[in-house]
């Protein structure tokens, strides 16, 4: 095929030769550029299968169910995994309502009011924030004025507003999903802007909303800064009752654990132990939230 | 009869004036809980500017910004400068893995691999994206730390390198969703015109598709910066807590977010210089973050080309 | 001399598609194409929305390859050589044969970097060169004097008709010897559509012209020749006059009177 633009300024041979040369660049390219992808699965894959053979042994019935202690062998992890549970008894509830409050505020009460455009650009400018700043604060609020100290509820609390911005970001999404049509049919019937809104508009989001709460969860649960600058102490042994106790949380140990490894080699054992246990907590939670979204989506 | 009665019930009601003291509440409660948000934002400011203006009244700025750092020593002395140091160390490794790993997976994902390829593949960034931070800690000073120790003879065992390396791999998938976000909103006319020039696929990406969605690309990396800046747990189990002013990469060395979280494991009495000095390092990290993420909006938003 | 020269080049056969069916998935959208097209004319292609028109077009410069479920059979030769051959690069034949969209699409670029863009992959980096082939270019679309002084705005910043003839204008910067026109000025004001409508008229001694569109009168104002399409097929396919006046088929005579489509 005859074939030369711009003839006056390349000879057929040369542009020929240079066609195939670029089709060729592109053939490699494309595949060098698929590496990274590779790279991602393979740390990925070294990561999690390093810390389940550190953990291999050493994960069993009794590490679970059996109590701290500075020996390797009998450290258990029972009072770790209630500490976590009961940081997301705290942290649910409390980011729930107020992630839930906020979304239905701006969504149906805000309008396009400079109070939404603040209170937007303040949520995701929070969601930014480092986490150690989220403990700076939980420190000296929740800490120190409210005289909570290192209790579940400090942490908690603390937790909440960090997560925040993820709940009320996803609710929002949710509300913003219901179809207009739905809260017309029930203004049309004479009802109220909040009987609409609890009747209607947050059953359908629903779904959405329970998804972003998980998701919330699931970040809060592997934090460890904020809860370290808080002072949640190394060896608790004493089992949390109640949320004023003091307690410690499963990315807590893992850090402890880690650090002293230098001291005694098995605590790392002890770490990828109660990794692979939060990682299954993740991954059972992020599931749920898959099932729920697949199994509950409605498509208007 | 029924009718009537149900009628009076309805105009009944909605005369009365319950339902409109109901709503009212809720709107006040409804406006209370979205102001928590307006609310932390300002108690992380004054938290932090209270704090730090303690920490001020005893320690000059100019010894502040200065090379000595030794909190516990017996003359303390607060120099910032080592972390600082530290934490643009360890950003940097980062973003030098994030960056190029980042944006090519970004380019691949979205421009060139198939669909099937695409619905496996996304699963698995977002997988790398949803492991605490802590457990890449782990990994960093379990496994990658005495990796390169065989290849780095002198590496220490706390040392920047691993921890940035680590941190490069954590931010990879948020400059690659974001990345990818930004080119998918290329629209496809683009890439048709280009095509029907006779470019072939790599072209078409690298000369139309990348600078039209550039300023997405750059907003994605500074975002990556600032989580760099801003992350812990990696750096302080893999990069350990020297206060030394170094540059030398196979050493320990503190960053900001790794000095706060040292300091708090019990070390600092409430009203000691120690304690504030905390929050001066939190008041200039939050300073940071703060800057990073408005210049990535800023990018984002202005150079946006409108389609 | 020269008659002999123009009789030659106008009798070439630049596009022979025998027939040619194409399946979107399970959907046939070509049944069994056949059109010779001939050099240096203006061919116009008609038919209601959905009768396989843009389908074609498509085909001709294998773009329609880009949607993965298409399937096709049959032959296009161009100058005597099957398009679909393992052996052609499609990128040869898409820098021979051009193509301006239906809505324009210029690059998020300046106007210089717009039409610099295919000399540019080509291969042709000397500035100088690079001028000369913009200017050219901006000079066949007619939109030199225009843009002369704009050569560094963003061409998002032009209007829809002079976005169109900048897109014309990059195409024709790589030398293709046909464009292909989807609907080219259904998207502009009647000024524009005129002023594009003029511009095809004049390309055409230079090049081969395929336009497909959806107004008959444009069809008629400024084709030399004019394809019917229904249903995927090929109805009628002869001068514009004999369409336009007396067409052979009753479909034919149908759409253009206007009792569909």
């Amino acid at each position: 095929m005859e074939n030369v633009p711009a003839k006056k300024y390349m000879s057929e041979e040369k542009y020929s030769k240079r066609t195939a040369r670029r089709i060729l660049l592109d053939k490699i390219v494309r595949w060098a550029f698929s590496f990274s992808i590779l790279f991602a699965v393979i740390v990925l894959v070294v990561l999690l299968y390093q810390i389940i053979t550190k953990s291999i042994g050493w994960l069993d019935w009794n590490f679970l169910t059996g109590n701290l202690s500075i020996k390797p062998e009998k450290a258990g992890i029972r009072g770790v995994i209630l500490g976590s549970l009961l940081l997301m008894v705290v942290v649910i509830p409390v980011t729930l309502f107020l992630g839930v409050a906020t979304a239905i505020y701006l969504e149906e009460y805000a309008g396009k009011s400079k109070l939404k455009t603040i209170i937007t650009t303040n949520i995701s400018n929070l969601a930014s924030v480092p986490s150690v700043i989220f403990g700076l604060l939980g420190l000296a609020v929740f800490g120190r004025l409210f005289n909570l100290g290192s209790s579940i509820l400090a942490g908690g609390l603390t937790l909440s507003l960090l997560v925040l911005p993820i709940v009320v970001v996803s609710s929002q999404e949710a509300i913003k999903a219901v179809p207009g049509y739905l809260r017309d049919a029930s203004y049309a019937i004479g009802a109220s802007k909040w009987t609409t809104i609890r009747k209607v508009v947050l059953p359908a989001s629903l779904p959405g909303i329970l998804t972003g709460s998980i998701l919330a969860m699931s970040r809060a649960i592997g934090e460890t800064a904020p809860l370290v600058v808080l002072g949640i102490p190394t060896l608790i042994l004493k089992i949390p009752n109640g949320i004023f106790d003091d307690f410690t949380a499963l990315p807590i140990q893992i850090y402890y654990w880690t650090l002293d490894t230098v001291l005694t080699a098995e605590y790392a054992n002890l770490a990828a132990a109660t990794i692979v246990v939060l990682l299954t907590m993740l991954f059972l939670m992020n599931s749920i939230a898959i099932f729920i979204r697949n199994k509950f989506q409605k498509r208007y | 009869m029924n009718d009537t009665s149900i009628r009076n019930l309805i105009l009944k009601n909605l005369e009365s004036s319950k339902g409109k003291k109901t709503d009212k509440i809720v709107t006040t409660l409804l406006l209370m809980a979205a102001s928590i948000s307006i609310v932390t934002s300002i108690g992380i400011v004054v938290t932090l500017v209270n704090d730090a203006v303690h920490f001020f009244a005893e320690v000059p700025l100019r010894d502040f910004f200065s090379t000595e750092l030794a909190p516990l020593g017996i003359e303390p002395a607060f120099g910032v400068i080592p972390l600082l140091v530290g934490t643009v160390m360890s950003a940097l490794i980062a973003m030098l893995v994030a960056v190029p790993i980042g944006l090519t997976a970004a380019i691949y994902l979205s421009e060139f691999a198939p669909t099937s390829f695409r619905n496996t593949l996304k699963p698995i960034m977002e997988v790398l994206a949803g492991i605490p931070t802590i457990v890449y800690g782990f990994f960093a000073y379990s496994f990658v730390t005495p990796i390169l120790m065989k290849m780095l003879p002198n590496l220490e065992a706390k040392n920047v390198l691993s921890a940035g390396l680590v941190m490069g791999v954590m931010i990879i998938p948020m400059v690659t969703s974001l990345s990818e976000d930004a080119m998918n909103a290329v629209p496809n006319s683009l890439r048709e015109g280009a095509l029907a020039l006779g470019a072939t696929k790599l072209e078409v990406t690298l000369k139309v598709v990348v600078p039209a969605a550039i300023s997405g690309i750059v907003a994605s990396f500074i975002l990556g910066i600032s989580r760099a800046i801003g992350e812990t747990m990696i750096v302080v189990i893999a990069s350990g807590s020297s206060k030394k002013l170094t540059f030398d990469i196979t050493q320990s060395m503190q960053t900001m977010t790794s000095y706060i979280v040292e300091f708090t494991g019990g070390d600092a009495g409430a009203g000691t210089v120690g304690y504030y000095s905390l929050y001066a390092v939190g008041l200039l990290l939050f300073i940071f973050t703060l800057i990073m993420n408005l210049i990535a909006q800023y990018v984002a938003k202005k150079y946006r080309e409108v389609y | 001399m020269t008659n002999i020269v123009n009789d030659e080049v106008k009798n070439r056969v630049v596009y022979e598609v025998s027939n040619l069916n194409l399946w979107y998935g399970n959907d046939q959208a070509l049944v069994d194409v056949s059109a010779d097209i001939e050099s240096n004319e203006v061919t116009a292609i008609i038919g209601p929305s959905g009768c396989g028109k843009s389908t074609f077009i498509k085909t001709l410069n294998r773009m329609v390859e880009l949607i993965p479920i298409v399937k096709t059979s049959g032959e296009i030769k161009y100058n005597g050589v099957d398009i679909f051959d393992k052996s052609i690069r499609v990128e040869d034949l898409r820098t021979k044969v051009g193509m301006v969209f239906q809505k324009p699409n210029p690059f998020p670029k300046s106007v210089f970097e717009n039409v610099a863009y295919g000399p540019r992959i080509h291969g042709i980096k000397n500035k100088k060169i690079l001028n000369e082939i913009v200017e050219t270019s901006l000079k066949k679309a007619a939109i030199w004097d225009e843009l002369k002084d704009r050569l560094n705005d963003n061409a998002y910043g032009l209007s829809g008709g002079q976005q169109q003839r900048l897109c014309l204008a990059r195409v024709l910067a790589v030398e293709p010897e046909v464009v292909l026109m989807d609907e080219p000025t259904s998207a502009l004001d009647p000024i524009s559509t005129l002023k594009i409508e003029d511009l095809i008229q004049e390309l055409k001694s230079s090049y081969t012209i395929i336009i497909v569109t959806h107004n008959m009168q444009q069809a008629g104002r400024i084709s030399d020749k004019t394809a019917f399409f229904l249903n995927g097929e090929i109805i009628e396919f002869d001068r514009t006059e004999t369409i336009f006046s007396t067409p052979k088929d009753k479909r034919t005579e149908d759409y253009i009177t206007g009792r569909f489509g």
